[in-house]
């Protein structure tokens, strides 16, 4: 090959190579950007008066004084809204009754809008769920509601080739002539007067429980239940693990038991996690009985399950690493075997074996399929740690996946989905960033 | 009067001292001199391959032994005979006796784990562990149940004394011991068999992987431990061997062709394959 086609060739691997990563970084930039953007909109937002309310009444939070007066001046202003709503329903009475069926319905389309938008109407029962207690908390979405109060929302389907199409017809027309005709300006002039909102940062979506199955509050239960059983997997899978590679690089024969073990190692390094959480419902609690139910420990012990073979083969190769003439020194020094391995080669593979450890780690925390069975629910309270024996546990990849499948209002809470995302991405990150420092500590060490 | 080591085979030698002809420069060891490690018969065996073939031997005590011959003559693998580093090659084993102070090295009741410390090796490429120069010299004598700080620090700085490179770490001995320089390094590994006390070093090609200057610290080493370890050094180096041993072994094909003092194998080689040998006919 001459020297021309060689740096040719060069030239375009290397262009093949910076255009892979370039395509990466894209497609990585096109997951994250919106995991980011939106998981970061649960914590930091415009709120409303409704949203410090909550936190007071649900949390006891918040500065009493100040809300006090602020729901004054917010009360000013609906008063009025109030008062039209008395006015209409009066007028409503002396109608002809054509006209009063017709308007009837409309009205309370407009009385449904508004309790959404501002809570509970004067004179309504309280409500029985937390959702239905206060108005949109969320500015964004007060602004959603408030066009859903404006304007009605109708469906064009005159022509039947094509998919019916929605169009809006202003309520203000609609109620042209009546007593709520000026409602609906007055609305959307005075909206941000009663429902006050400012720039609010809401660290409690981390630290708090949730309120009425994520419709307020925080994720805290399901960190917490992530970490419990990420750490508990990992608390059986690790030790196991370290102690198996040592034995298959260390002490078992070649022959063929070990081929058989270490190939059965492989493959369940393959199986399919749903399988794993259908054996840990059928081995751990149908048969060992952990836990009458579905409880943390069956999903930590389903998990580490999940994990062993990683870790298996992580240490294997870390240890198998480790220079012979380490082994060779050690044991012309009249070292036992015993003592050389733990003296010297597992202090040298621990870079090595704790990646791995911490990878799987990640994995644990993230996997959904092998707890659905055995330790997740959707909603619960966050758990003690004498609970994990008897308890179930909210968790995040599982809660993630049913706010985004399973919950009945999932539209409207899409900003707690992206947060519990946020968080669990971060979790992993923050793990995997953890052992990319702790093993350049330990290889710094042991460098020298 | 001269000691035809080859031909004592038939028992096991007392522990006499015998005469060894020693250029004038060099000087007889008193109460040295003793078969200190006896070989009869002794082969050694990778699989079917027989890498040592039947040899005879006494190794002298407090004497240096080299042992020379082209790559592939079985020179390393009868060293690491000695103390049992063949064993972690699952496919070798041996047949014959190796004896140690009249003990079967390959009996069944040898401790291996016992006749390492005994027995201290020093390999080609410099290996210290990744730990600090303390913790290096300190592992041996800690395995074998020194735990005292005070003590520990009297058998390391000794430990370095004897192998010439005390003055050059004592003020890092905290400090990682893969920083020194390769010389360096194998003077510490050095070192750190001393540590153990042990009563034969066996140097397998030390100098093999440093430059001309450690080659002639590690030398000079030697030098300082003649007459108080059995010393036996497998080198690739004719010049070496001539330098530093009293006795040579010339290994050809698994075989030893010729086993003498050096001053007479060099210089008038009994073998003719021997003088072929070391005037570089073949290597």
């Amino acid at each position: 090959m001459n020297i021309g086609t060689r740096k040719i060739l060069d030239r375009s691997f290397t262009a093949v190579g910076i255009g892979s990563i370039i395509v990466m970084a894209i497609a990585l930039m096109i997951v994250v950007v919106p995991i980011v953007s939106n998981g970061i909109g649960a914590v930091f937002f415009t709120g409303t008066i409704e949203h410090r309310k909550l936190l007071r009444d649900e949390f006891k939070r918040g500065n009493s004084e100040n809300l006090d007066s602020e729901v004054a001046s917010s009360e000013r202003y609906r008063a009025k809204v109030y008062d039209m709503l008395t006015g209409f329903e009066a007028e409503l009475e002396t109608m002809a009754p054509e006209k009063k069926t017709q308007y009837k319905g409309k009205y309370s389309q407009v009385r449904t809008a508004l309790q959404a938008l501002l809570g509970p109407l004067p004179g309504d029962q309280m409500p029985m769920l937390t959702r239905f207690k206060y108005g949109q908390t969320r500015w964004e979405k007060a602004e959603e509601k408030l066009h859903d109060l404006l304007y009605e929302s109708k469906w064009d389907n005159s022509n039947t080739e094509v998919m019916s199409r929605e169009y809006f017809v202003s309520r203000a027309k609609s109620f042209e002539g009546t007593s709520l005709a000026p409602l609906f300006p007055y609305l959307s002039h005075n909206v941000e007067k009663m429902l006050l909102p400012e720039f609010t940062v809401y660290w409690g979506f981390i630290t708090d429980s949730s309120v009425d199955s994520h419709f307020f509050g925080g994720i805290w239960p399901e960190i917490q239940g992530t970490f419990f059983l990420a750490m508990g997997a990992m608390l059986f899978a690790f030790p196991l693990g370290v102690v198996a590679a040592v034995y298959f690089t260390e002490y078992a024969k070649p022959g063929f038991l070990n081929s058989m073990l270490r190939s059965a190692n492989s493959t369940l390094a393959g199986v399919p996690s749903i399988v794993f959480g259908m054996f840990g419902l059928a081995f751990f609690i149908n048969t060992l009985k952990v836990s009458p139910s579905k409880s943390v420990i069956a999903g930590a012990l389903t998990l580490a399950i999940m994990i062993l073979p990683t870790i298996i083969r992580a240490a294997e190769e870390a240890i198998l690493a480790v220079p012979k003439t380490y082994r060779e020194a050690s044991l012309s020094l009249g070292s036992t075997k015993w003592n050389t391995i733990a003296t010297v080669i597992l202090p040298a593979a621990l870079p090595g074996i704790l990646t791995g450890g911490v990878i799987s780690l990640g994995r644990a925390a993230g996997e959904t399929a092998p707890i659905i069975f055995t330790a997740a629910v959707s909603v619960g309270s966050a758990i003690g740690l004498a609970d994990v024996l008897s308890s179930p546990t909210p968790a995040l990849s599982w809660n993630i996946y049913n706010l985004a499948s399973e919950h009945e209002a999932a539209a409207q809470i899409r900003h707690v989905q992206y947060g519990m995302v946020l968080a669990l991405v971060s979790i992993v990150l923050l793990l995997n960033l953890s052992a990319i420092v702790l093993r350049a500590r330990i290889s710094k060490k042991l460098k020298g | 009067m001269t000691t035809d080591a080859t031909k004592t085979s038939e028992s096991v030698p007392a522990k006499k001292t015998r005469d060894i002809y020693l250029p004038p420069e060099r000087k007889v060891i008193s109460g040295g001199g003793a078969a200190h490690i006896v070989a009869k018969d002794f082969s050694i065996y990778y699989g079917e391959f027989q890498a040592v073939k039947k040899i005879n031997a006494d190794i002298l005590s407090k004497y240096v032994t080299a042992i020379i011959g082209p790559s592939g003559c079985g020179k390393s693998t009868f060293l690491r005979a000695i103390n049992r580093m063949n064993d972690l090659i699952p496919s070798c084993h041996t047949t014959g006796a190796l004896l140690f102070d009249g003990d079967d090295i390959y009996g069944k009741l040898t401790d291996e784990v016992l006749l390492r410390k005994k027995v201290g090796m020093v390999f080609q490429k410099p290996n210290p562990f990744p730990k600090s120069i303390f913790d290096n010299i300190a592992y041996g004598p800690r395995l074998h149940g020194v735990n005292d700080k005070k003590k520990l620090m009297e058998i390391v700085e000794r430990s370095l004394r004897k192998a010439a490179i005390w003055d050059e770490v004592s003020d890092r001995l905290d400090k990682n011991a893969l920083g020194l320089s390769g010389g360096q390094q194998q003077r510490l590994c050095v070192a750190r068999t001393l540590a153990v006390e042990p009563e034969v070093l066996l140097l397998d090609e030390p100098t093999s992987a440093l430059d001309p200057k450690a080659t002639a610290k590690i030398e000079d080493l030697i030098q300082e431990l003649r007459g108080s370890y059995t010393i036996m050094i497998v080198t690739h180096n004719m010049q070496q061997a001539s330098r530093v041993s009293d006795s040579t072994m010339f290994f050809y094909e698994g075989v030893l062709v010729e086993h003498a003092p050096t001053a007479q194998l060099f210089t008038n080689p009994k073998d003719p394959m021997t003088e072929d040998y070391i005037t570089g006919r073949f290597s």
